[in-house]
């Protein structure tokens, strides 16, 4: 483990992916502080004030309304964050354990598991989250159901995989013959040896996930008004190209930053993972 | 039957099973809507008996397992009910749309290849040299951005700083192209309108490439990964050993025996294409199937909703089915009937 810090700390590109992080984590837990217009995050006018180019004390220049553009974007980080949270914290451990049942309950049971994940790796993600969507109401907490549905089968087939290559390997073979319960290898014994992967993937996902969410909203199916939200400003901006280009620009840099620090990061684990 | 091809043919049957649990799960997506999709579709002044008479005609009434058969019979005659949204058959729509998405991605997808395997091959050949440390930032920073916002940036500096592109749609109003295919570029072709072809061309360009950037860093990547792995074989060294050209070993030894397993990730990052269509279509105002799928999705037409789903579904099967015969017949080793 420390070894392994060592390493990350060694390459200039993952100690930047992790400054990112840093970055885009700390300012959304204290964007009350960071911002200079904090009520702005809400249903303010200033129509003094609005569609204005960057200037201070708006950094980022204002939006249609007048509200400050940098205190809204951090704001919106706080959203994304969230959601990222949401979906990994249940799609990764319902996607392992059926890539484990998958892979070690026997051929029926893995040949019905791959065909039901299969079918939601069928559709492209984002229409099927789309579709959700769709017929849903289109708050925060339906979007993150949304994209959870969509995300967990990639865990399931990254998992079935390496229990398919574990399964035969001496220590589970041992284990099973010393006759320990299908739960006590697929937990105990298969498991540990799926987490590295699962891990990196996880680094790597927290930046799609908010990828998939900007996405959504940005589509207007995801969170709505007068939530901050980086795809929604993008969109709404859109309209106002090129005259008032920092409504778009900001927000879309605001998004490549925070998925290129978990990209670098992903990235950087999955070469460890590799060299292993 | 050669072992490959039956493993295809057992492709294609789980293909079609795994289109069957799609057709169920949309099915349910499209149940558990909120409100009453008869009381949508007549609106708030019909009377009670034509809502009756409506729900007893989409067979609301009846069990669900019975409404599924109703609408799996229906969907294999291709009949997926009228489009709120156009108040014409759904399946016209797809017909109208799907062409300009399909047109889009298939040259998106050319310059996906075009540019993400000479970059993928241009890093294998420098390995941890500065070539390859830039490659592996371009490519991260092309995944790090959703389509839409590469589609802007493409936009704000070809279209309106340095405006050498066009804006948005497919073609100038100023062409009357008769619909034969409905892929512009070869319909203006057809009509033997040189100009029109290039106009048509130069709409295309933005939005494709905006679409491609996902897809150039992950078969950059790939590339690099497969062509590393395959330059520490011992016939990759003993090549180098003897001295031939390092262009000649990457092309010849290491690039052709690398594509192999790039190419089915490659089909489905083209396959994938299809969602990312969602974000660029409409920063263009491209009439592609994804606008329309857009669009019936916010103002809620279920028909709409569900035959496009399905279509797109089918689609993503039908691509990487053929990606998988693709692969079949590249390798030596399957086409010339060995064993894997």
């Amino acid at each position: 483990m420390k070894k392994a810090f060592a390493i990350l700390l060694s390459n200039p590109l993952s100690v930047l992916g992790l400054v990112l992080i840093a970055f885009v984590v700390l300012s959304a837990v204290f964007a009350d502080v960071i911002t200079p217009f904090p009520s702005h995050r809400g249903a303010v006018v200033d129509f003094a004030n609005f569609n204005q180019p960057p200037h201070w004390p708006n950094i980022f220049g204002t939006d249609l309304v007048g509200r400050d553009l940098f205190t809204r974007i951090i704001y919106a980080y706080r959203v994304s964050l969230l959601m990222g949270l949401f979906v990994l914290l249940i799609a990764p451990p319902v996607g392992t354990v059926i890539g484990l049942m998958a892979g070690y309950m026997g051929p029926k049971t893995g040949y019905a598991l791959n065909r039901l994940t299969d079918v939601f790796l069928s559709v492209p993600p984002l229409v099927l989250a789309m579709a959700i969507m769709g017929v849903l109401k289109p708050t925060l907490t339906n979007g993150m159901l949304a994209i959870t549905v969509m995300w967990w089968p990639w865990y399931a087939r990254l998992v079935y995989n390496i229990t398919r290559a574990e399964r035969v390997e001496g220590y589970v073979l041992a284990a099973e013959v010393i006759g320990a319960s299908k739960w006590h290898i697929m937990f105990r014994e298969i498991l540990p040896n799926c987490l590295p992967a699962v891990i990196t993937k996880m680094t790597l996902d927290f930046g799609f996930v908010i990828l998939m969410a900007s996405s959504l909203s940005f589509l207007g199916l995801g969170v709505q008004p007068p939530t901050p939200d980086l795809g929604s400003m993008v969109a709404e901006g859109a309209k106002y190209l090129p005259d008032s280009w920092w409504l778009t620009v900001f927000p879309g840099l605001a998004i490549l930053i925070a998925v290129f620090g978990f990209n670098l990061l992903g990235d950087a684990l999955r070469d460890m993972l590799e060299a292993e | 039957m050669p072992p490959a091809l039956r493993a295809v043919l057992g492709k294609l049957i789980t293909t079609l099973i795994v289109l069957f649990g799609v057709s169920i799960l949309i099915f349910c997506i499209a149940r558990i809507i909120p409100g009453d999709p008869v009381r949508i579709a007549l609106g708030p002044n019909a009377s009670q008996d034509m809502v009756d008479a409506l729900r007893a005609q989409m067979h609301l009434d009846a069990p669900l397992v019975t409404q599924y058969v109703y609408f799996l019979r229906d969907v294999l005659h291709g009949d997926f009910g009228m489009s709120l949204y156009s108040k014409r058959p759904v399946i016209a729509d797809i017909a109208q749309f799907l062409p300009a998405t399909l047109e889009l991605m298939i040259v998106a997808g050319i310059i996906m290849v075009g540019v993400g395997l000479p970059m993928g091959i241009l890093a294998a050949r420098t390995r941890d040299r500065w070539p390859d440390h830039l490659v592996r930032v371009i490519t991260l920073l092309g995944v790090s951005a959703p389509g839409f916002v590469w589609a802007v940036v493409l936009m704000l500096i070809f279209a309106y700083f340095v405006p050498i592109f066009p804006i948005a749609g497919r073609i100038s109003n100023s062409f009357q192209i008769p619909q034969v295919t409905g892929f512009m570029l070869v319909d203006t072709l057809l009509a033997g309108n040189l100009a029109a072809f290039a106009d048509a061309f130069r709409h295309i360009i933005l939005p494709a490439c905006a679409l491609a950037v996902t897809g150039i860093g992950q078969s950059a990547r790939l590339t690099r990964a497969n062509m590393v792995e395959t330059y520490r074989k011992p016939y990759a060294e003993m090549a180098q050993s003897y001295g031939f050209p390092a262009g000649r070993i990457a092309r010849r030894y290491v690039f052709k025996p690398s594509l192999i397993p790039s190419l089915t990730v490659i089909g489905l990052d083209f396959a994938s294409m299809l969602g990312g269509a969602f974000l660029v279509e409409s920063v263009f105002a491209w009439p592609g199937l994804s606008r329309y799928g857009v669009n019936v999705i916010l103002v809620k037409d279920l028909n709409g909703i569900v035959g496009t789903v399905l279509v797109i579904a089918a689609t993503f099967l039908i691509m990487n089915i053929i990606v998988d015969l693709l692969v079949w017949w590249l390798n030596p080793r399957f086409r010339l009937g060995g064993r894997s």
